[in-house]
């Protein structure tokens, strides 16, 4: 089927997340849609699916214009969305969750699910997905989860399907497997928008790729153009991805992890034996697939999960047992990964977020009598010191961009005498101008001397940004490595290969041809060269 | 999230579905507004359930002029009734305003109670509970003990407000270690009160030696609040003004307010700035459940003197529309408990006079409540303009967060 | 939020100790409260009522001994399941019903044996339990209903009451009982309909709207008691009652009958209300779709179901069942209608369908279990126990409190329960 959109925008209030988007899909082709966080691809596809009407423009089928107002419309005409937040109910069986909507009845709307299991049957047999439809989907692994949501579609007879950054959530291996399915599902005939921002899947599997950057088009290009050039596209200026950064001059072991293990509420082991130094001045990025263990891994030595092993100190303290309190007394700061669940207060002021972990200590209080002529001042003085784009610091922080928000936690947080600064995700949905002015500042708090250690799921930034890379798999460091090593070797290790290992087939895929990684990405900084295994645990 | 929504558009499904937010959308001219539609619904009430109306309805389109003004004379009697018996009438001059006060006391405490909960993100229906615990101590202490002046007084009142604190405090602690609902807790904890209640007055020390009623001993003289002479009003209107001062500080200048407030919009926020959650949770309950206790005191050390099973009457519940109508602030409620106080004082003139039935004061107040919660009904009836609907929003939440 | 990494556990996590620790509990106070500490005089059950076609002979229980029996059982279950959780394995469901039965049988020789009168019918212990049961029952479908759609539902207090009212005004003014429960049925659904309007347009706290509701109901049905029915209670509070149908034979079955076989119209209602709801929400197309609105409205959304529309219908079927229910009291129970006639219960239904777990069947149990203690409550008084009637009064708050704060397993509603679903 041929889908094609023409002149769509989508309008928030002022805000245009879309604007004047002309895009054709033809019949059996896999389209990218590429932009950064933020771009504006997952509203457009909600208009697409009828969840968002559009302020205006128009969607055609064949060559037909339609209207959808809802989802319902949308899966009638033919379109299905895996969305990047799957729509699947835990409690429900894949059965159920497959059914709902289009369920299969017998007498007067009495469920026949026996018709679902058997459609559910064909599907994974001709795609080889090894689905059981009456497993609980919450006890499904996410890849499986992911792939309940493809059979949805499919079940629905779909002839466009939208994946919406299907990636985020996989393992590189996951995600070849992905890419062969779509690729299996267009030699089918259907066709598929594929979303992301990452540059080397889309190269592996797309047809056109048209790149989106402040909800416009920018340009439609085929899978021969260079990431270089995307990524230009992308972001809309060449990309200097050096932060011309001074090497670090690591002092002593400051901050220690010795066998952490957490355990989680069903028994799994989500972090195990975890082990690893930060020195003094130096920028330590955690690497991983997200859920590798990250989440745990901060949260344990903040003191909001449960420690099953281990110790965790810092200047020869032990912070394990302790409160959150108290380990922020000690002197760490604490960029949380997810700024408005665990960050921010979003219906207090600015200046109350600015002193959200403050609050109960001098100069912001005493006793218990809160002194807000200081906060005021605080307030003041933090906006402009981090250039927090507002005009009333007694606006509530969710009048913020997503960018001034995160210069609010990471103001806060560095606004004191740090002895650790701990950063996860410091720039996840934070725009191109700020993530430069976010990491300067992460690498002035290096400079100033105190061991840093940053979690991302980005490759970019944690290339980018770090003196060494812990990479977390299963909730084990599978190895650290300098912070120069390449980004292939680097994507092995975060697929479970040991660092060993994956500098040797590195070095040999460079010569073959390895299927995803098409060409060496010309935005490392520095060759891998060195490689100091003596650095791994 | 990957996709950066436009920034002033409210998230609709924040982290914990915001309460104190939910409460407190709408300017305070919708709010005047909301008052007058549930007053001008509960007059029709009065006027079609009015005998006369009745009558005059039967030749209505022989002279509808009869049957209107049967109408508006049913309505606005008993509200110049009301009124009358709430703030001022030319025998006893300003007299009713003294008892409006008096019947306020307790509801301005019991709402205070319902509004820190709120603040700290908890719905606290358990004010009724709270308030018979704290009432059930105050009292005791109030007729068993026999101490010395201002000795005996501050103890009822202690005792009454630790009996309340431990009441909400119960249920704070249940879902602080649990993560059960303190909506279901509270309700079911104001069962367990009432029926705790019933049981202590048909027992030796509460009942009044010779009663058959359940009903307890006076309280000693030492141990009540010094009344205004020719009035009920007693200083306990008083406590209750310092307890609105005190919760207006707590709320707004003390680490502990601020860290209620902080859980209350989020607690995942809160915990990761090094606030403890459950402790924050037991005390906003605890101070809440004293909060109402101080209503309890207010009943057994100041207008009745007795304890009795019925205590409480429907004060837990009306504490709650009191709360909602004072939007969860100090002050707002404290002026909203002057109101209730006012409707249920003037209520009993009203009946007196014309014969309505004091549950009108439910039908308006519950009215009131209703609408206030739902601005944008409040501007369709008065075809007001719905596209501020936006920036109301943001400037209550602007308002709530001082 | 939380990762899972699926892998081998290293750190073995025993379950919880709650189950072990309430047995050894029980078991220590039926040994020497109820046992060693107890009357030992007899307890005797009656099963056969006047009108049974056969009569069974009485249960006699010695009082003491029985319960050192019933003791050293329930203690043998305690070491059980301490044993089981060693190993790290939890006890089966039916041991815990087992031990749950074995203590209540424990508790009612103990009260028995102690009181005045060291007899009871256990017959009609039960049918009137299942009669004082009825509303409970019509209340917790309702409340399930409306939760399982994701709307909380705290008005179903107003919703018995409006129904009540209702039905007696117009069962009295067209002397038809059938009229007047048509019309509580359409009561109840008004009370929902403001539930819905107000929670689902208006997006008011769902709490806020039932509390207030219950209130607005309180005080209409207070003012028009007061300034209509009691103008001419004659015309306007004297509601044609509806007769209890006694199925002829099955009926005079000892126990059983009385409680399946001789009930009004409104009883036989609730078993088939209770079994319409159950098979609604797990076997039909309808159910699986209100299920998914409750649970994850954006993924229903995504599925062209319409969330707010189903929310909307479902919140005012459950009306229109609370208020049938509500008419049992002015048409069966009571002669007539007078001001807060349904008492709280409407909370009550609300804590069965938190104790059962917000499942029809859960909910219908919980209810007979509390209409089982409120009926047992009255019968005591009579005998004359040692145990005060308001102890047994407080029995299913305490019960709920335990239930939510998962003493006794945990109780977790629809994930999306309380959230306004909003489409941006």
């Amino acid at each position: 089927m041929k889908l094609e959109l023409r002149g769509i925008s989508k309008a928030f209030g002022s805000f245009y997340a879309n604007k004047d988007i002309d895009l054709v899909v033809d019949d059996a082709e896999i389209h990218c849609l590429l932009g950064e966080n933020g771009a504006g691809k997952s509203t457009l596809m909600n208009v697409l699916y009828g969840l968002y009407q559009p302020t205006e423009g128009q969607i055609l089928l064949d060559g037909k214009p339609v209207a959808f107002n809802g989802p319902g419309d949308a899966m009638a005409a033919g379109i299905g969305m895996v969305h990047q937040h799957f729509m699947l109910i835990p409690v429900f069986t894949v059965a159920e969750n497959i059914a709902l909507g289009a369920e299969a009845t017998k007498g007067p709307g009495v469920l026949d699910l026996q018709v679902t299991r058997k459609k559910i049957r064909e599907i994974s047999d001709r795609y080889g997905f090894d689905v059981d439809p009456d497993a609980l989907v919450e006890d499904l692994p996410v890849g499986v989860q992911q792939r309940v949501e493809i059979i949805k579609a499919l079940v629905r007879e779909a002839k466009v399907l939208i994946l919406d950054e299907p990636t985020a959530v996989l393992t590189p291996q996951e995600t070849d497997e992905l890419l062969e399915i779509m690729r299996q599902l267009k030699a089918n005939g259907t066709s598929i928008v594929f979303i992301s921002h990452k540059l080397r899947e889309v190269r592996a599997v797309s047809d056109v790729i048209t790149v989106i950057r402040r909800g416009r088009v920018i340009d439609s290009v085929g899978a021969e153009t260079s990431t270089t050039e995307l990524a230009n596209l992308m972001v809309g200026r060449a990309v200097e991805l050096n932060l011309n950064k001074e090497p670090a001059t690591p002092g002593a072991a400051r901050f220690q992890v010795r066998g952490l293990s957490v355990v989680n509420d069903l028994g799994a082991t989500s972090l195990d034996s975890v082990s690893f130094d930060i020195h003094e001045g130096e920028i330590l990025a955690v690497a991983g697939v997200q859920g590798n263990g990250q989440t745990e891994l901060t949260e344990a030595i903040l003191g909001t999960q449960p420690v099953a092993a281990g110790s965790i100190s810092l200047d020869g303290i032990e912070l394990v047992g302790k409160s959150v309190k108290q380990v922020l007394r000690a002197g760490v700061g604490f960029v949380p990964e997810d700024r408005s669940v665990h960050g921010l207060v979003s219906e207090f002021t600015i200046e109350e977020n600015l002193i959200l972990d403050l609050y109960d200590r001098p100069p912001f209080a005493r006793g218990i009598s809160m002194n807000l002529d200081v906060m005021r001042k605080n307030a003041a003085a933090q906006i402009s010191d981090f250039d927090v784009r507002t005009d009333n610091q007694l606006n509530p922080a969710s009048s913020l961009s997503g960018g001034n928000q995160q210069k609010v936690v990471m103001a806060r947080e560095l606004s004191r005498d740090l002895k650790l600064f701990i950063a996860s995700q410091p720039t996840r949905g934070v725009d191109v101008g700020s993530i430069e002015f976010l990491h300067r500042r992460i690498v002035a708090e290096r400079d100033k001397g105190t061991p840093v250690m940053i979690v991302s799921t980005e490759l970019d930034e944690v290339m980018e940004l770090a003196d060494r890379i812990a990479v977390l798999y299963k909730g084990r460091v599978n190895g650290i490595v300098p912070g120069n090593t390449s980004r292939e070797v680097l994507g092995l290790m975060m697929a479970g290969v040991s660092a060993e290992e994956a500098f040797a087939q590195a070095d040999f895929a460079t010569s073959a041809n390895e299927p995803v990684e098409a060409q060496p990405v010309p935005l490392e900084t520095t060759e891998h060269t060195d490689t100091q295994e003596g650095e791994a645990q | 999230m990957s996709e950066t929504k436009a920034p002033v558009v409210p998230d609709p499904k924040k982290p914990g579905n915001d309460l104190f937010k939910s409460i407190t959308q709408g300017p305070g001219l919708v709010s005047v507004l909301g008052v007058i539609v549930a007053l001008v619904i509960g007059g029709l009430l009065i006027a079609v359930t009015d005998e006369k109306v009745g009558e005059t309805a039967a030749y209505l389109f022989a002279r509808p002029s009869d049957f209107f003004s049967a109408l508006w004379s049913a309505g606005t009697e008993s509200y110049v009734a009301l009124f009358n018996g709430s703030i001022y009438n030319s025998s006893q001059g300003f007299a009713p305003l003294l008892e409006t006060l008096t019947v306020s006391t307790p509801l301005i405490c019991a709402g205070l109670g319902v509004a820190l909960a709120f603040r700290a993100g908890m719905f606290n229906i358990g004010a009724q509970g709270q308030l018979i615990i704290g009432a059930t101590m105050a009292a005791y202490v109030g007729f068993a003990w026999h101490l010395p002046v201002v000795v005996h007084l501050l103890l009822v009142i202690v005792f009454g407000l630790l009996g309340g604190a431990l009441w909400g405090g119960l249920v704070g602690l249940l879902k602080a270690r649990t993560g059960a609902h303190e909506v279901i807790l509270t309700i079911m904890f104001n069962y367990v009160a009432l029926y705790l209640l019933d049981f202590l007055m048909n027992t030796e020390a509460f009942r009044r030696p010779g009663e058959t009623n359940p009903i307890s001993p006076i309280l000693d003289a030492n141990a009540v609040f010094p009344a205004l002479p020719g009035s009920r009003l007693h200083l306990g209107f008083l406590m209750a003004v310092l307890l609105t001062m005190g919760v207006a500080w707590l709320l707004n200048r003390s680490t502990i307010g601020f860290e209620f407030r902080a859980v209350g919009h989020n607690p995942h926020a809160a915990q990761t700035a090094g606030v403890n959650v459950a402790r924050s949770t037991i005390l906003a309950m605890a101070f809440a459940g004293a909060l109402a206790g101080a209503a309890g005191v207010a009943q057994v050390a100041g207008t009745e003197k007795v304890l009795t099973a019925g205590v409480a009457g429907s004060l837990g519940f009306d504490a709650i529309t009191v709360a909602l109508l004072g939007r969860s602030t100090p002050w707002g409620t404290f002026f909203a408990g002057l109101l209730f106080g006012a409707f249920r004082a003037g209520a009993v003139n009203m009946q007196i006079t014309t014969g309505t039935p004091i549950d009108i004061v439910l039908v308006v107040q519950s009215l009131i409540v209703l609408f206030i919660a739902a601005p944008p009904l409040v501007k369709a009836i008065f075809g007001l303009n719905r596209k501020k609907k936006r920036a109301s929003a943001t400037e209550s939440t602007q308002a709530g967060a001082k | 939020m939380t990762t899972t990494v699926p892998s081998k556990s290293a750190i073995s996590v025993l379950p919880s100790k709650k189950t072990p620790i309430i047995f050894s509990v029980l078991a220590v106070i039926v040994l020497v409260s109820f046992g060693l500490l107890g009357n030992s005089q007899t307890a005797s059950f009656s099963l056969s009522s006047a009108g049974d076609a056969f009569s069974l002979p009485d249960l006699v229980f010695p009082g003491r001994a029985s319960n050192i029996v019933i003791g050293v059982l329930l203690a043998a279950l305690a070491a059980y399941s301490w044993m089981l959780r060693s190993k790290g394995r939890v006890l089966p469901v039916w041991s815990v019903a087992v031990g749950a039965v074995l203590f209540v049988l424990a508790f009612l020789i103990w009260v028995v044996s102690g009181a005045n009168i060291n007899s009871i019918s256990l017959a009609s212990l039960l049918a009137g339990g299942v009669v004082l049961a009825v509303p409970l029952v019509f209340g917790s479908l309702s409340g399930v209903l409306s939760e399982r759609s994701g709307v909380v539902n705290i008005a179903i207090e107003g919703q018995l009451l409006g129904g009540a009212f209702t039905a007696a005004i117009v069962a009295s003014v067209t002397q038809n009982a059938f009229a007047g429960l048509i019309a509580a049925g359409l009561a109840g659904a008004v009370v929902s309909l403001v539930l819905a309007l107000f929670s689902i347009k208006y997006l008011v706290n769902q709490i806020i709207v039932g509390v207030v509701l219950n209130v607005l109901v309180s005080g209409i049905t207070g003012f028009l008691f007061t300034t209509v029915m009691q103008e001419d209670p004659q015309l306007y509070n004297s509601p044609v009652h509806l007769p209890t149908i006694a199925i002829p034979g099955l009926s005079a079955i000892p126990v059983i009958g009385p409680i399946l076989f001789k009930q009004s119209v409104i009883g036989y209602l609730m078993y088939i209300a209770v079994f319409l709801v159950w098979f609604g929400l797990y076997k039909t197309r309808w159910g699986l779709r209100v299920r998914a609105v409750g649970e994850h409205p954006k993924a229903a959304d995504t599925l062209g179901i319409k969330v707010n529309r189903t929310r909307f219908w479902n919140v005012t079927l459950g009306g229109i069942v609370a208020g049938i229910g509500g008419s049992f009291f002015t048409l069966v129970a009571i002669d007539s209608f007078t001001k807060e006639i349904s008492g709280g219960r409407g909370f009550i239904a609300l804590a069965a369908v938190i104790f059962g777990r917000w499942n029809p069947i859960g909910a219908f149990a919980a209810a007979l279990l509390f209409g089982f203690a409120d009926n047992l409550q009255v019968m005591l008084t009579i005998i004359g126990t040692p145990v005060p009637s308001q102890f047994m009064a407080m029995m299913p708050y305490l019960v709920t409190i335990f239930a939510v704060a998962g003493l006794v397993g945990r109780s977790r509603g629809p994930a999306a329960v309380g959230d306004p679903y909003v489409k941006e």
